[in-house]
């Protein structure tokens, strides 16, 4: 295959004292991919999200991130200097709560003009109209701009951090349940902005979800994971329609169909 | 001897139902056939034969317990049966496509953008892909306002027509259709008949489910019969 | 019959002192850096000047003039109280003058008359941490000045032109010390903001409740952030002062009756008198005040 991956995950497990948040997964994650990271609670998704992520280190593993200037580094290795600069510039993490990713005292608009002012940005006209382009491209009315997020319904504040997390174009964007605790309605809406903006952006994202449809309509590719370990991976599609670990079977045969 | 655009070697699948004490549900064994281009190839025999499990298999859809799904890939010979995720996107992308019997609808999306869209994922502009998809719609008779709306709420027949057209939409060399005429009426079943002597005449190579007679007879070049891949039911 | 009891010169113990010394140095060492100190009590309330006080106390020696300012003014209950206190416990001269003053401990304002070599100027801090509004988090903001993440501060000022169409901070205007360290200058009017840039003098910040000291020190660059499009700028006053016309200093309004009457004078009261002793009339001098009175 051409081109090279932007993430490589191996043997990566977390221990917490003798209980397994999650052990030895490896995976790599090309330019433009969608992985979903599905299974129940407990089963290690999130530990492996926060990770990956280097919200949280790991026990043992690597994972190994292939800069913007295309060196590969180990993340772990990286001063937390270089972590943190990561986060908010190459790197996106879409919150379950969008309290916990956004600032909820200061306007929409400064919302999303915090990574830019972070990078050095320091022209207020050209921030705005940043912020005014990224909140309509995320179907929040510019007349928002100024309005503080605690106004905000819950499709507006996820809506609100995915542009405060794109604004500065990463690579990469974990999601940890994006959809979770929104109207079925609210969520479609989430959903396709989602699709549209990763696949218009080509971003690469790791999304954890205990939802499989989700998983479906925004993932390339996806991980079963029960106890901490990936049972089984594959082809979205695949995994979905042929699954052939126990667990998985069981799964699929959960969902509710409409 | 040219060589054929799909190429299906050997190729056995089983179910096992580990919700049902692990029951083993045997599918198809040793399947073989070769769909060459401007030829249209279609699969035989009675409902429960395997037929559709088989059109998934060709697609990457269900994974094979043994043999080769081999596509003409850029030149190249490509074994869907082993290929990473990866290479089974980038060959539904550019190599095979594929009109299911259902329309798996995403909230929101238009009908023309869901046409659009296997056009835009390889690379062809918002304004082109919006006419392409536009010109087949109005050749499947889809009522002009129901194009900017979602297909959701669209009754069977509408689904398919827009599920056609998202599948021809594109030039991929090999096409798989699941019974693309099942819920169409007489004449719409006719204008998919021609589109398929025109995907043959530009040299594409398909594989079909047709149950309705009349069009199978019109769009056939060979059949074969999937019940020849029956499994010995015992073991 | 005095029944005043005996402290130790200027009031803290050497020991006291010595800590003290050692973070201003370390505070003057790394400009602009807040350096943690072991606060103590001292007789009168936080907020009134405890971090300043520690600090004069700790620095001040027999032979030094002392001046107190607040407001700018010389004849504040705050000031007239450190003053004394200092007059007490250190037996050390005091002034009004600036020019004569060794060490200059003042309250929201830097004095008009440019300080100059031999001077210290010793603040009293509320609050030094300039990303508290924002963040709240101590650990988290410890973090960001150790990794120079200082978009937050932008932020603020965003806001601010977001909901005033310009940069509304008047006062405790943050600036950035020698391109490392963002600081908060103490509340003092943006006025004074260019007057730490290069100063010749020593500037030493307290805050006792938040047990901080950060210093300035001499002949270093002090910027006040702004945007491009939005350059910092001082406050202009359109009238000069109504006692001694000047023209170019921070000028505070004072009401006169009840009947919308007021005028706008000098907040450095000493720079303010030495004008009107040199024979500079503003358009008040002389009788208004009196009237209001």
């Amino acid at each position: 295959m051409t081109g090279e991956p932007l993430l490589r995950v191996s043997n990566l497990s977390k221990l917490f004292g003798s209980r397994i948040g999650c052990t030895e997964v490896s995976f790599a994650l090309w330019p433009g991919e969608v992985l979903a990271v599905v299974g129940e609670s407990g089963s290690g998704k999130t530990t492996l999200l926060n990770c990956v992520s280097t919200r949280l280190e790991p026990t043992s593993g690597v994972a190994e991130y292939r800069m913007r200037d295309e060196n590969w580094r180990n993340l772990y290795d990286l001063s937390e200097a270089e972590r943190r600069f990561l986060m908010r510039t190459d790197w996106g993490f879409v919150h379950q709560n969008p309290a916990d990713g956004l600032r909820m005292t200061v306007s929409a608009g400064a919302n999303v003009g915090e990574r830019l002012m972070a990078v050095g940005d320091r022209h207020y006209g050209r921030i705005r109209s940043t912020a005014l382009d990224w909140l309509n491209r995320v179907e929040i009315a510019g007349d928002r701009i100024d309005d503080e997020p605690r106004g905000f319904s819950g499709g507006m504040r996820q809506r609100l951090q995915i542009a405060r997390n794109l604004v500065t174009s990463p690579r990469l964007v974990f999601m940890d349940e994006p959809t979770g605790g929104l109207d079925v309605s609210v969520q479609a809406r989430l959903l396709d902005l989602l699709r549209s903006l990763v696949s218009e952006l080509g971003l690469a994202a790791v999304i954890v979800t205990h939802d499989l449809a989700v998983a479906r309509l925004l993932s390339h590719r996806m991980m079963v994971m029960k106890d901490g370990r990936v049972i089984e991976a594959g082809l979205t599609d695949r995994v979905l329609d042929d699954p052939r670990e126990p667990y998985t079977q069981l799964l699929v045969s959960s969902i509710l169909q409409v | 001897m040219v060589t054929p655009l799909l190429s299906v070697r050997d190729v056995a699948k089983t179910f096992t139902m580990h919700l049902r004490d692990g029951a083993v549900l045997p599918v198809v064994l040793g399947v073989g056939f070769e769909v060459h281009a401007g030829e249209c190839v279609v699969l035989g025999g009675p409902s429960g034969a395997g037929k559709s499990s088989l059109l998934k298999m060709v697609y990457g859809n269900y994974g094979v317990d043994a043999g080769q799904i081999l596509l003409q890939h850029r030149g190249q010979p490509t074994d869907l049966a082993t290929a990473s995720p990866r290479v089974v996107l980038e060959l539904r992308r550019d190599t095979i496509g594929y009109v299911s019997q259902f329309l798996r609808t995403v909230p929101r999306v238009t009908t023309l953008d869901v046409i659009a869209e296997p056009l835009r994922s390889r690379g062809v502009g918002r304004e082109e892909a919006q006419t392409r998809a536009r010109a087949l719609l109005s050749q499947l008779n889809l009522p002009e306002q129901l194009w900017s709306l979602p297909p959701a709420t669209f009754s069977g027949g509408e689904q398919q027509r827009v599920n056609i057209a998202r599948g021809f939409v594109t030039d991929h060399p090999v096409l798989l259709l699941d019974e693309p005429t099942a819920s169409l009426d007489a004449g719409n079943r006719a204008v998919v008949v021609e589109m398929i002597a025109e995907k043959k005449r530009a040299g594409a190579a398909l594989l079909g489910i047709f149950h309705d007679e009349e069009v199978r007879a019109a769009v056939a070049d060979r059949i074969v019969d999937v019940t020849a891949f029956a499994p010995r039911r015992a073991a | 019959m005095s029944f005043a009891p005996i402290y130790n010169f200027a009031y803290l113990d050497e020991q006291t002192k010595r800590m003290i010394r050692r973070a201003i140095l370390k505070a003057i060492a790394i400009p602009g850096y807040q350096v943690p100190f072991a606060s103590r009590e001292m007789p009168m309330p936080f907020g009134w000047g405890t971090g300043g006080v520690q600090v004069t106390a700790a620095i001040i020696g027999p032979e030094d003039v002392l001046k107190v300012i607040d407001q700018g003014a010389d004849d504040t209950t705050n000031a007239v109280s450190i003053r004394a206190f200092f007059a007490k416990v250190a037996k050390v001269a005091t002034t009004t003058h600036t020019a004569e003053a060794k060490i200059i401990q003042t309250r929201h304002r830097i004095p008009e008359k440019t300080l100059g070599e031999g001077q210290v100027l010793v603040y009293q801090v509320p609050i030094p941490e300039p990303l508290r509004f924002l963040e709240p988090r101590e650990t988290e903001t410890r973090k960001m000045h150790a990794l120079q993440e200082y978009g937050l501060m932008h932020v603020k000022l965003y806001e601010d032109i977001a909901k005033h169409g310009r940069i509304a901070t008047t006062y405790a205007y943050p600036v950035k010390v020698e391109g490392r360290y963002v600081m908060d200058p103490s509340p003092t009017p943006k006025f004074d903001n260019p007057k730490m840039h290069m100063s010749e003098a020593l500037q030493l910040f307290g805050a006792g409740r938040e047990k901080r000291i950060y210093a300035v020190p001499p002949h270093t660059a002090v910027v006040s952030l702004d945007f491009e499009d939005h350059p910092f700028e001082i406050q202009h006053f359109i009238e000069p002062c109504a006692l001694c016309a000047a023209t170019g200093v921070y000028l505070d309004e004072v009401i006169l009756d009840d009947h919308g009457g007021h005028m706008f004078v000098c907040s450095d009261t000493d720079n303010c008198e030495e004008r009107r002793d040199a024979g500079h009339r503003g358009k008040l001098a002389g009788h208004s005040l009196e009237a209001a009175e």
